[in-house]
C-alpha cells in the first residue's frame, strides 16, 4: 500500500514538474500549443533514442509516460524493437506500431464524441 | 510632474501587473501532476485486475484519451485548460483535445472535410514530426547495428 502511494506521488511530482517547466517556455516564448506538442514528441523520440528516457520511465512510471515526451518515447521504443526483429524495414513500421493504441483511440473517440456533442461557444 | 528615471522605474514596476508566471507554473504543476498521478493509479488498478503489463501500457493512455475526449465533448476540458495551461496541454490529454476540438468546432463543414480533416489540423503535425524522427532514429540504429 505504501509502495502504491509512493508510485502515485512520484508520478504526480515528476509529471507536474514537466508541465511546470513547459509552462515557463509557454509564458516566456508564446510558442503555439501545436509547436509545443511537436517539440515534446520529437524531444521524446530523441531522448528515447539516446537512452535517457528509459531510466526516467522506470523511476516515475506514468509521470514520465503520460506527458507527450512519453508518447515520443513510445515511438522510439517501437522503432528499436521493430528494427531488432525485422531489420531496416522496422524503421518504417515500428514507430506507428508502438504508438498505435493512443493515436487510434484519439481518432476513434474524437470522431464519435465530435458527432455526439456540440461545440460550446467560446468567450 | 518632475521625477527622475529611477523613481519612474520604481513607479512603473509597482503599477505593472504582477507576472503571472508563478501562478501559471503552480496550476500547470498541480493539474499536470494530478493527471499523471491518476494515470499511475489506473495503471496499478489494471495490474490488480490481472491484465498483462504490456496491455496495460497501451490501455492507460487509451483510457486517458477516452476521458479527455469525453471531457472536451462535454465542455469541461476547455474550462480546465484555460487555467491549467501546460498542465492539460503536455500530458496526452493535450493531444486528445487537439484531435477532437477542431472537429467539434468545424462540424458544420461536413463529415469528411469538417470532422474528418479538421481532426488533424494540430494532431497531424505532431504525428508527422514524431514519425519522421522515429524513422531517422530507426535508420541510424540499424546502421549502427550493421557496422558493429
Amino acid at each position: 500500500m505504501m509502495e502504491l502511494f509512493w508510485d502515485i506521488m512520484k508520478a504526480f511530482l515528476v509529471g507536474g514538474a514537466i508541465c511546470a517547466a513547459v509552462q515557463i517556455v509557454i509564458d516566456k516564448t508564446a510558442l503555439t500549443p501545436a509547436r509545443i506538442m511537436v517539440s515534446l514528441v520529437t524531444l521524446g523520440v530523441i531522448l528515447g533514442a539516446v537512452g535517457l528516457y528509459k531510466p526516467f520511465i522506470e523511476f516515475a512510471g506514468c509521470g514520465a509516460s503520460t506527458p507527450l515526451t512519453g508518447f515520443g518515447y513510445t515511438l522510439a521504443v517501437g522503432v528499436k524493437k521493430a528494427v531488432d526483429e525485422r531489420g531496416l524495414i522496422g524503421a518504417l513500421t515500428g514507430g506507428l506500431a508502438g504508438s498505435a493504441g493512443g493515436i487510434t483511440a484519439a481518432i476513434f473517440f474524437g470522431y464519435f464524441f465530435a458527432l455526439i456533442f456540440r461545440s460550446k461557444p467560446r468567450d | 510632474m518632475n521625477i527622475d528615471k529611477q523613481t519612474y522605474k520604481k513607479y512603473v514596476k509597482k503599477r505593472a501587473p504582477r507576472s503571472p508566471l508563478l501562478k501559471d507554473m503552480l496550476l500547470a504543476f498541480l493539474v499536470g501532476g494530478a493527471i499523471c498521478a491518476f494515470a499511475e493509479g489506473i495503471y496499478n488498478l489494471y495490474l490488480l485486475l490481472k491484465i498483462e503489463e504490456e496491455t496495460v501500457r497501451t490501455l492507460v493512455p487509451v483510457t486517458i484519451v477516452f476521458l479527455a475526449s469525453l471531457a472536451t465533448g462535454l465542455g469541461f476540458f476547455d474550462s480546465l485548460a484555460k487555467h491549467a495551461g501546460a498542465g492539460t496541454l503536455v500530458p496526452i490529454t493535450g493531444f486528445s483535445n487537439a484531435v477532437i476540438s477542431p472537429a467539434l468546432d468545424d462540424k458544420s463543414e461536413g463529415l469528411v472535410m469538417g470532422v474528418g480533416a479538421k481532426m488533424f489540423t494540430i494532431a497531424g503535425p505532431v504525428i508527422v514530426y514524431g514519425v519522421i524522427s522515429s524513422v531517422i532514429y530507426g535508420v541510424i540504429y540499424w546502421l549502427l547495428g550493421v557496422m558493429a
